[in-house]
């Protein structure tokens, strides 16, 4: 069975939401995803400073089975991205919810993150698939 | 339900994610692809390979209905054992599959050939055979692994013991023999030294236990997909099929055009094109970011071609790839990456032979 942490919110093309604080949230993807993709050899990260829309496709997860984009899961602007990816992509894999995350986003509607899935939300999303 | 091998529950118990191939329940890998990768390139990986077909050739005209079924030419081969690399071609000169031959005598002969075009296969063998004095013999009953990796033969040698091991110590590559009830050959799709060893289903599964015993990596499709693809070695339905000739799949060199009256299956195909000009399969090797994939266009030579094959390749840490475009002999080409036109090299399609890059 999928890891999925009770306290993240996700977006049903598998990307996870953590709160950071004021109106900042770390975005990575989820165990289920990165075990679908597979071994990672590259990640693309956007640029920090960039405005996103939520749905946007704002990153590329390059394993050796497929190439997948990641969407912004909320609106805002890119504060930070993980740098460590370039040389250590595998960690997406290792640690799909600490080392291996990839992008914090300030929020312009911190609403839209309440409209995002909770744990029990996403595990039926996978359950669908 | 989709056919087992005998080591499906083995399989399961060393953790492997399973994917259907062809009808079959395969392992993709047991955890990480790019691990097993690096454990056949640096040490020793197995793989089950029990869903490929043998097929056992015998009778009196076994020599004759090989020489008209194959491009290459069994003749050329005459120390029992040995093994040869051919294509199997229809009319049109396309491959209906590529395959082993095993020569044992002049009467006596094995096939292994591809599990996704087994019925084709079958089929087709059925067909050819019935103009010669010669029976087909599928083996269903024999199940593969593959022991691949420079300590592959330190490692079949400990679960062997020196008795059994001493009638295969040394033997070059595709060579075989038959060693109690294992048939063992030094051939393999990695371009490693290693063994492919036949053995009944019920030997199946101690074999591959004493192996993991020993310390073998038990690796899946994926690795065994970037160790061929770096090795430069066609996969059936993705680099040919039945559309293509050996001349457009970098196969030329398994085709026996001489003697010159020996009249195989799709020889007039192939001399007249030949004669005309063909598109050919060359190697690509991008070392910025991003990975070549499969059906991604290529601009070359003034022409367009396409990626059969492409990967990232763990051993050289970029993408490498495949690619049937026009002949001519640019050194660069682009490709259409998720609509960028990125730069690559134009190489032979071989990329790493025995743990180094060749390129």
């Amino acid at each position: 069975m999928s890891n999925i942490p009770k306290e993240l919110k996700y977006a049903s093309t598998h990307e996870w939401v953590r709160n950071e604080g004021d109106g900042i949230y770390t975005v990575g993807i989820t165990e289920h995803a990165q075990d679908l993709l597979g071994d990672m050899v590259f990640v693309e990260l956007p640029e920090v400073g960039a405005n996103v829309a939520a749905g946007d496709d704002v990153a590329v997860a390059e394993s050796v089975k497929a190439a997948s984009d990641i969407y912004a899961p909320i609106a805002g602007e890119i504060v930070a991205i993980n740098d460590e990816l370039e040389d250590a992509p595998e960690t997406v894999n290792s640690d799909p919810y600490g080392d291996g995350w990839l992008f914090k986003i300030k929020a312009d509607d911190v609403s839209e993150v309440d409209a995002l899935l909770d744990a029990a939300g996403y595990q039926a999303v996978i359950d669908e698939d | 339900m989709a056919n087992r091998t005998p080591l499906y529950d083995a399989h399961l118990s060393a953790g492997a994610k399973m994917v259907d191939f062809h009808g079959w329940d395969m392992p993709l890998n047991y955890g990480s692809q790019i691990e097993e990768h690096h454990a056949v390139r640096t040490d020793c990986g197995m793989f089950d390979v029990s869903h490929m077909t043998v097929v056992d050739v015998a009778g009196p005209q076994a020599t004759e209905f090989l020489r008209h079924l194959l491009a290459n030419d069994i003749a050329k081969v005459s120390t029992p054992g040995k093994a040869q690399y051919s294509a199997m071609l229809n009319e049109q000169g396309g491959v209906i599959d590529d395959l082993i031959v095993y020569y044992f005598s002049r009467t006596d002969y094995r096939l292994v050939v591809n599990s996704a075009t087994r019925d084709r296969d079958m089929e087709w063998l059925g067909q050819v055979a019935s103009k010669f004095q010669v029976s087909i013999t599928e083996r269903p009953e024999l199940g593969m692994i593959a022991l691949q990796g420079p300590n592959a033969e330190e490692r079949l040698a400990s679960v062997l013991g020196a008795h059994n091991f001493a009638a295969i110590a040394g033997m070059k590559p595709f060579m075989s023999v038959q060693v109690g009830e294992l048939f063992i050959a030094t051939t393999g799709y990695t371009g490693e030294r290693g063994y492919e060893i036949t053995v009944p289903a019920s030997g199946l599964t101690t074999l591959w236990q004493q192996l993991l015993d020993a310390g073998v990596a038990p690796c899946g499709l994926g690795a065994r997909d970037t160790l061929r693809l770096e090795a430069g070695m066609n996969l059936y339905g993705q680099d040919m099929d039945e559309s293509i000739s050996p001349l457009q799949a970098n196969m030329g060199w398994s085709v026996a055009f001489e003697p010159a009256d020996r009249n195989f299956i799709g020889r007039q195909a192939l001399e007249a094109q030949k004669a005309n000009g063909h598109s050919v399969l060359v190697g690509l090797v991008m070392e910025s970011k991003g990975v070549l994939r499969h059906g991604q266009r290529v601009l070359v030579n003034g022409g367009e071609g396409e990626i059969t094959s492409g990967t990232f390749s763990p051993t050289l840490g970029y993408s490498i790839a495949m690619a049937r475009v026009p002949a001519g002999s640019d050194t660069h080409a682009e490709v259409d990456i998720r609509g960028k036109m990125v730069k690559v090299n134009v190489v032979k399609p071989s990329f790493v032979r025995n743990g180094k890059s060749v390129l």
